[in-house]
């Protein structure tokens, strides 16, 4: 399904990597590594469309996602380092904005339930200004709990959680994979995803 | 096609709603420099009259630039701008909705406040009637122009005196068909002439400005 071929990608003057190919199917989970600076990140928003590659293509269901457009962005979520939640709006108020702007039907009572599972019951209706790192961070994965997109590109997941809510986001993923769809993830944590394929991919 | 510009709308103008220091302190700004021309100047009615176009459309312009580095730098710092980015729909659409809602909380209490003001200037009724017109035809090209400065500022350091530099020139049309309007109807011309053109720059502006603000926040997101 997710197919990228002799990528290669240049930050400035430097080249970060070149050559880089995978192949990635249903049910499929693809570890990114590498030390910092390895272009691990770069190679996610490769992926996204975010970055065009200096060299090489990325093709979506055989079809390349320069191409694919609209059709991809709307098969795929992406998570990146930062949280993309606003400060100044309620954990509730920025998960139904983001569904909204996502093209999601999304009901109220799903986001409830959704924050109820990341462990913030009872903070729904306070600003997130208010909240500390790890509950930001876990505003932030609370999209995934109802996220039925194919492709998911996360960026370092683990980041900020405790020991409860990474083995949580493990089996998030999981279920993901089961039911058929894909992850590519970057992650500097070993955690064991139970079920689905685990492909790695070293850069270097 | 609509769906995404209003939820984009909705979404911005909440947040102004919960940050509006900002909107008050850009409306205090256009009320105070405005102010400040009858006090220097003194009781000289004639000469009022006939400044009076020109210093409200220009603290006008000058009012809305002190919002627009803003536009896309919070979504930006925050990692919206990415999810906006990756929203399944053209982002100038996404832009186009960013572009209402500026205009909408920078613009438009303008030219509510634009008459109360116009009185210190000694103005006819039908001279104040126009000038607010010119306002609320005229802003939101100045919400659509600065859009494409913001996007092509972004993530600069010192991009705010740049944003000036890039989009203040670019605001001349505005600023003299806007009070043209205003002094062919004290000249007793009429100023429909003036403010069909501004209503044209208007919807060109609407119309481009966000798709080429678009092009420059892709680059920025590189």
């Amino acid at each position: 399904m997710l197919e990228a071929d002799n990528l290669e990608c240049v930050r400035g003057e430097r080249r970060l990597f070149a050559g880089v190919g995978f192949r990635l199917e249903g049910g499929e989970l693809l570890y990114l590594q590498g030390r910092n600076g390895a272009g691990k990140t770069s190679l996610l928003r490769m992926l996204i469309g975010l970055l065009p590659p200096e060299a090489g293509e990325i093709r979506w269901r055989g079809v390349p996602i320069r191409q694919a457009g609209d059709d991809f962005r709307a098969e795929l979520c992406y998570l990146g380092h930062l949280n993309a939640i606003k400060e100044e709006l309620t954990p509730l108020e920025n998960l139904l904005a983001a569904a909204r702007l996502a093209d999601e039907e999304l009901s109220e009572d799903e986001v409830l339930d959704a924050l109820e599972q990341v462990g913030l019951a009872g903070r729904e209706d306070l600003a997130c200004k208010y909240l500390s790192q790890g509950q930001k961070r876990r505003v932030a994965l609370a999209r995934l709990v109802k996220e039925r997109r194919p492709l998911w590109v996360l960026d370092e997941p683990f980041v900020a959680l405790d020991v409860a809510a990474v083995d949580w986001l493990a089996g998030l993923i999981s279920a993901h994979l089961q039911r058929g769809g894909l992850a590519v993830m970057t992650t500097h944590q070993a955690v064991a995803i139970p079920a689905g394929t685990v492909r790695e991919l070293r850069l270097s | 096609m609509l769906r995404i510009v209003t939820a984009v709308v909705a979404r911005d103008l909440r947040l102004a709603m919960r940050r509006q220091a900002d909107i008050v302190s850009a409306l205090f700004f256009f009320i105070i420099v405005v102010s400040l021309f009858p006090l220097g100047i003194g009781p000289e009615p004639d000469l009022l009259r006939k400044l009076a176009p020109g210093v409200l459309w220009v603290a006008a312009l000058l009012a809305t630039m002190l919002s627009l580095p803003r536009l896309f730098a919070d979504d930006h710092r925050d990692g919206t701008l990415e999810q906006l980015a990756l929203a399944p729909h053209p982002l100038g659409l996404v832009v186009t909705g960013k572009v209402i809602a500026h205009w909408l909380v920078s613009g438009l209490p303008l030219a509510v406040l634009a008459p109360v003001l116009g009185l210190q200037f000694d103005l006819s009724t039908e001279a104040l009637v126009v000038l607010t017109a010119s306002i609320l035809i005229g802003t939101p090209a100045l919400s659509g122009i600065g859009g494409i400065g913001a996007a092509l500022t972004l993530g600069l350091r010192g991009g705010g005196v740049l944003l000036s530099l890039l989009v203040l020139p670019l605001y001349i049309p505005v600023l003299i068909f806007g009070a043209g309007a205003v002094d062919a109807t004290v000249s007793g011309l009429g100023g429909e002439a003036h403010l069909s053109l501004l209503a044209a720059l208007t919807l060109a502006a609407l119309g481009f400005a966000p798709w080429a603000a678009a092009a420059a926040l892709r680059i920025a997101l590189e």
